[in-house]
């Protein structure tokens, strides 16, 4: 798994919602663990897609439960085919 | 020789000469509406906002509230009601086809010598109203101009949908638009998303509902995260081309007055905006719901109301909802 995209991401749902960086690790679950409700999921999404230069789609966003997820789609989508 | 075409004498600008509002009596809290969709008022607050919302009485018309709405803001002018030559109607809530809520409110304010037209851009409907009466008012066309946004959307939700219930509100909010030495409303950004009709439409047709009458009458449906990711995604972008367009920018601004849609969409629009500390922020979305083409001039008329902007400011005034339609442009406080 990338540090990389796990820092970039950290970072990401730090600012929308404060969640101390420190406990932003692949297991948790954005909305059971990390105080991510379905609107800052909407705003991390975005932040992603600037970040990293993929594109998730809104049917994708469902999929994505825990941190490690998240990572893992951006990994894959981030790399060229 | 075909005879020449004469075209009246243009102006230099248009501004706000006034605004009214309406909000109905009846003040509605979270715990009543949470008790129907399985929620709790700290959920509905975290996700919209909203505490209160006002809505209107069974017997009390978009056009009432309206009448009410555009009284109050021809008193404030001081423009006689048969001075007017336009009633602009922003609205997706009076219930009939035909004839037009502006038809009706033009009579009833006694607006003899208007023309008279509704606007359905839903919760952009007050932003385009106002851009056409700019532009009547500029050219010529019309001396003042009466811009009514007014919504009674309680008739048109369905108060067991949880993607929607809590959200919306009912109010009428009004300004009178005349003619100015200078520009003091700035070119208005439009444009729609047609393609994305479903983000926020109508459980069915009339028609459908004609042919299966056992179902529940046409209601609101939104799409919340769609909305969201698109609000937040592009409606920024619209704000900065209505700064540019005008030639001010963000330090230049005493207010921004966005469509009370969501606190959260707000929220996330004044990030991307990254506004100067000095600059006011329409929030009456708290205490008013999102009541669409009436959320402009309602939190326009309590920012003054409760002297947090004084007249002469330049505010950046922006609306968005169903159709994907957006408009926006930067005005003079009255």
């Amino acid at each position: 798994m990338s540090q990389e995209i796990l820092d970039g991401l950290a970072a990401i749902v730090n600012e929308v919602a404060g969640t101390p960086v420190a406990d932003i690790t692949p297991e948790k679950a954005f909305i059971d663990d990390l105080d991510i409700d379905s609107l800052s999921m909407v705003e991390v999404v975005m932040a992603c897609e600037d970040k990293f230069g993929v594109s998730i789609p809104d049917g994708e966003v469902k999929n994505l439960k825990t941190v490690g997820d998240a990572v893992a789609f951006i990994e894959k989508a981030g790399t060229p085919a | 020789m075909t005879a020449a075409l004469r075209l009246p004498a243009g102006r230099p600008g248009s501004r706000i000469l006034s605004v009214g509002s309406y909000r109905p009596a009846r003040v509605v809290d979270n715990d009543e509406i949470a008790a129907r969709i399985d929620s709790s008022d700290e959920w509905i607050r975290e996700r919209s906002g909203i505490i209160t919302r006002h809505v209107a009485a069974p017997d009390e018309s978009v056009s009432d509230m309206a009448l009410a709405a555009a009284s109050k803001a021809l008193a404030a002018a001081g423009i006689a009601a048969e001075d007017i030559g336009m009633v602009l109607v922003a609205t997706v809530t009076h219930p009939y086809q035909t004839p037009s809520a502006a038809a009706e409110v033009a009579f009833r304010v006694g607006a003899v010598n208007a023309g008279a037209l509704d606007v359905a851009a839903a919760c952009a409907g007050f932003c385009y109203a106002l851009g056409i009466a700019d532009n009547l008012v500029r050219t010529g066309t019309s001396e003042h101009v009466l811009v009514i946004g007014v919504e009674k959307l309680t008739d048109f939700l369905n108060l067991e949908d949880r993607g929607s219930a809590f959200i919306f509100g009912d109010g009428a909010g009004a300004v009178v638009v005349g003619p100015s030495d200078h520009p003091g409303i700035g070119p208005v950004v439009w444009g729609a998303d047609g393609g994305q009709r479903d983000a926020i439409t109508m459980t069915q047709s009339w028609a459908e509902y004609r042919d299966n009458p056992g179902e529940h009458y046409p209601t609101l449906v939104m799409q919340g995260q769609q909305v969201f990711r698109w609000a937040v995604g592009e409606i920024a972008k619209v704000c900065e081309q209505a700064l540019a367009t005008a030639g001010v920018t963000s330090d230049d601004l005493v207010a921004f007055i966005p469509h009370q849609a969501n606190m959260r969409i707000t929220d996330a629009i004044v990030r991307q905006l990254k506004l100067p500390e000095h600059v006011v922020i329409a929030r009456d979305i708290a205490t008013t719901g999102n009541t669409s083409a009436a959320s402009v001039p309602l939190a326009l008329d309590k920012l003054i109301e409760t002297g947090q902007v004084t007249g002469g400011g330049l505010a950046l005034l922006v609306g968005f909802g169903a159709g994907l339609a957006y408009a926006a442009q930067v005005v003079e406080l009255p």
